[in-house]
């Protein structure tokens, strides 16, 4: 919570007005808001809306989110139902 | 085409494939490629789409998932298409999807949407008709959810056949099964089979087509062929027996072998066999033949199976045959392969191929006996089979050698092709008195009447002959025996002139010892004669003066009485 220095950033790649994605959104909601407060700096990116950036960040599966910072890249697809295993993924490198 | 078959098709621009399929794959559907790897699945996609796109003013994306697209430029640049140049045009797009599971974790539900954006944009950013997916199965290690990825992937060739696009979908096959992920299931208008199989240690690439839904297709395995010219398939059938006929003949270049056949020469369109044994002129004759074409402006290819082009060259000019600038003219073409080196399908494909391209009026096969040690007796036939009734049917004239092992009994050739032929030459090579002499015997020549006669075939610098006939006592000689018997009978017709001379000499000389005669004859009747006159004249003067010496006594003795006496 101290460390606001170096970036962390989270997008979520959504595709429309799905059950999963909005089922995605909710849950990076409440786990970024319950369990990583005031940690990442979260963005919600709708392909529909942007298709070009499906291409640019390689994206294939959606809902899609992206660990950007800190490297290496993380991503972590499905709606994000299982918060423990959400938790682990984004904190593999041992934060 | 399309009509009476009634689906629509998109042609493929793949040699042979469009023939075989009467048009292509079929337009607006996807249509499965399987194989083992390295078959040419993907060279096969890259074809379909850059003929698309080049060709057929329909462009295309290619969807790679395994490849980088600058490898699948690279690998097809060989082949003349300028991938990077129709990206350029906006012809065709790439798109490469790629996943690293190390960096994926799967959480909950998810679908694969973003394919389906990226893909759409790629379509709607150039127009597509076409698309390819390369391979589409290797998102099946990208994931752990096989049940949503089968949803998703039957959900995209749905998507794919709804947008209009004509697809091809590669994929690696199973065992047992066409596709290791059985996505044949999903794909139910085409599907193409590539195999790629080693037998006798001779690799054959074969395709089959193993379900084209509303349409007539073949069904046999076709032999496939990648080289150069990219992908092409070569429908090899058996075809019927509706060839045309030719009256016109077709010299030889051996002037003395036309002489044999009544009409001068075998008809145009004839498949004639050379059979011989080892070193009989077998090469030559038919060099002399391509030669001849050559001379008159007509193309003709020789393949050959145990000589390389340059030594044939050079062989052949050892009696007279300057290929060289035909050769550079275009109108002689020389095929080298060893039989080994192909399937014998894909010698015959090969063969047919290149017939086709040349257009020849004159083709060479030397010798067919090489297949014999490379494949099954009943297989080389119907190869054989199929050639020559190719050639006839494309009215172009050919000639087969064939070595034979042996040539005392019954003449046979090993692939039971002799009924085939319109023409057979018999190549001996017989051994007399202590050397061997070439001789040439017309077996057959269909539709001509011509000569039973052996001849004996001589190659020199300056072309070859057959000599005439020589008949001796014990048959037809031949070499040194009919040299000798030659100078034998030159020696008795020296004697015969000789004797004739000494005989008119003989009778001149009788002739002139009689004249003589005759001569000294009348001079001495003329002395005779002369004689006789002198004789007779002494007598005459001898009677006159003996009545005057009487009167002259008379009167002296009767002194005056002369008056009286008188």
């Amino acid at each position: 919570m101290t460390d606001t220095a170096s970036p962390k950033k989270l997008i979520l790649y959504v595709a429309g007005q799905t059950p999963k994605s909005l089922a995605a959104i909710a849950n990076l909601r409440k786990i970024t808001e319950e369990r990583l407060a005031g940690q990442y700096e979260v963005e919600v990116v709708d392909l529909r809306q942007n298709p070009k950036l499906a291409k640019e960040h390689s994206i294939v599966a959606i809902p899609t989110l992206v660990r950007e910072l800190p490297v290496p890249i993380r991503k972590i697809i499905g709606d994000l139902s299982d918060v423990e295993k959400v938790l682990v993924s984004l904190k593999v490198q041992g934060e | 085409m399309d009509s009476s078959s009634g689906i629509a098709k998109s042609l493929t621009g793949i040699e042979g494939f469009d023939d075989l399929t009467l048009g292509g794959v079929p337009s607006g559907r996807p249509t499965l490629v399987c194989g083992s790897a390295g078959c040419g699945k993907t060279l096969f996609a890259t074809t379909f789409l850059v003929h698309g796109a080049r060709d057929y003013d329909e462009p295309g994306v290619f969807v790679t998932f395994e490849e980088q697209p600058a490898d699948i430029a690279a690998n097809v640049a060989s082949l003349g298409f300028d991938v990077g140049g129709l990206i350029d045009r906006d012809l065709l797009a790439m798109e490469h999807i790629a996943i690293d599971p190390s960096e994926v974790a799967e959480i909950g539900d998810f679908d694969l949407e973003g394919i389906f954006l990226r893909l759409e944009l790629a379509i709607d950013a150039i127009g597509a008709k076409r698309v390819v997916l390369d391979t589409i199965e290797s998102l099946f290690s990208a994931f752990t959810n096989q049940a949503v990825l089968r949803a998703e992937i039957r959900r995209l060739f749905d998507w794919l056949k709804n947008k209009g696009m004509t697809t091809v979908i590669t994929a690696e096959r199973g065992d047992g099964t066409l596709t290791r992920q059985g996505l044949e299931e999903y794909v139910s208008d085409c599907v193409i089979l590539l195999d790629h199989r080693v037998h006798n240690q001779i690799s054959t690439r074969r395709m089959r087509i193993v379900k084209y839904r509303g349409t007539a297709h073949g069904t046999n395995e076709y032999p496939f062929l990648i080289d150069q010219d990219g992908f092409s398939v070569l429908p090899v059938s058996s075809l019927g027996l509706d060839h045309r006929v030719f009256d016109e003949r077709v010299p030889s270049g051996v002037a003395d072998l036309d002489d044999m056949i009544v009409g001068g020469g075998f008809h145009r369109g004839s498949s004639i066999l050379v059979s011989g044994v080892a070193g009989s002129g077998k090469s030559s004759l038919s060099a002399s033949f391509v030669h001849a074409a050559a001379v008159r402006g007509e193309r003709a290819i020789y393949f050959s199976f145990e000589e390389a082009p340059g030594q044939i060259v050079r062989n052949m000019a050892s009696i007279g045959l300057d290929f060289a600038p035909y050769v550079d003219r275009g109108l002689i073409r020389f095929v080298s392969a060893r039989p080994t080196f192909y399937s014998l399908e894909m010698h015959l494909a090969i063969m047919l191929r290149e017939v086709q391209k040349f257009d020849p009026q004159l083709v060479v096969l030397d010798p067919i006996s090489a297949f014999m040690e490379s494949g099954d007796r009943l297989e080389v036939q119907s190869m054989l089979l199929r050639m020559v009734d190719f050639l006839k049917t494309s009215g172009i004239s050919s000639m087969f050698t064939h070595l034979m092992h042996s040539q005392e009994g019954a003449i046979v050739t090993d692939a039971g092709l002799s009924s085939l032929m319109d023409g057979w030459i018999l190549m001996l090579n017989r051994e007399a008195n202590g050397e061997f002499n070439r001789e040439l015997y017309l077996l057959k020549a269909r539709g001509t009447a011509h000569s039973n006669q052996v001849r004996e075939f001589v190659m020199s610098s300056s072309g070859i002959r057959l000599l005439p006939p020589y008949l001796g006592e014990t048959g037809a000689l031949t070499g040194s025996a009919r040299r000798f018997e030659e100078a034998k009978t030159r020696r008795a017709e020296v004697a015969r002139l000789a004797e004739v001379e000494r005989s008119k000499a003989m009778i001149e000389t009788r002739r002139r010892k009689a004249q003589a005669q005759i001569e000294a004859l009348q001079a001495e009747l003329d002395a005779d004669e002369k004689e006789l006159a002198r004789v007779s004249k002494a007598e005459t003067d001898y009677l006159r003066q003996a009545a005057t010496d009487a009167y002259e006594m008379d009167v002296s003795r009767s002194g005056g009485n002369r008056s009286r006496l008188k």
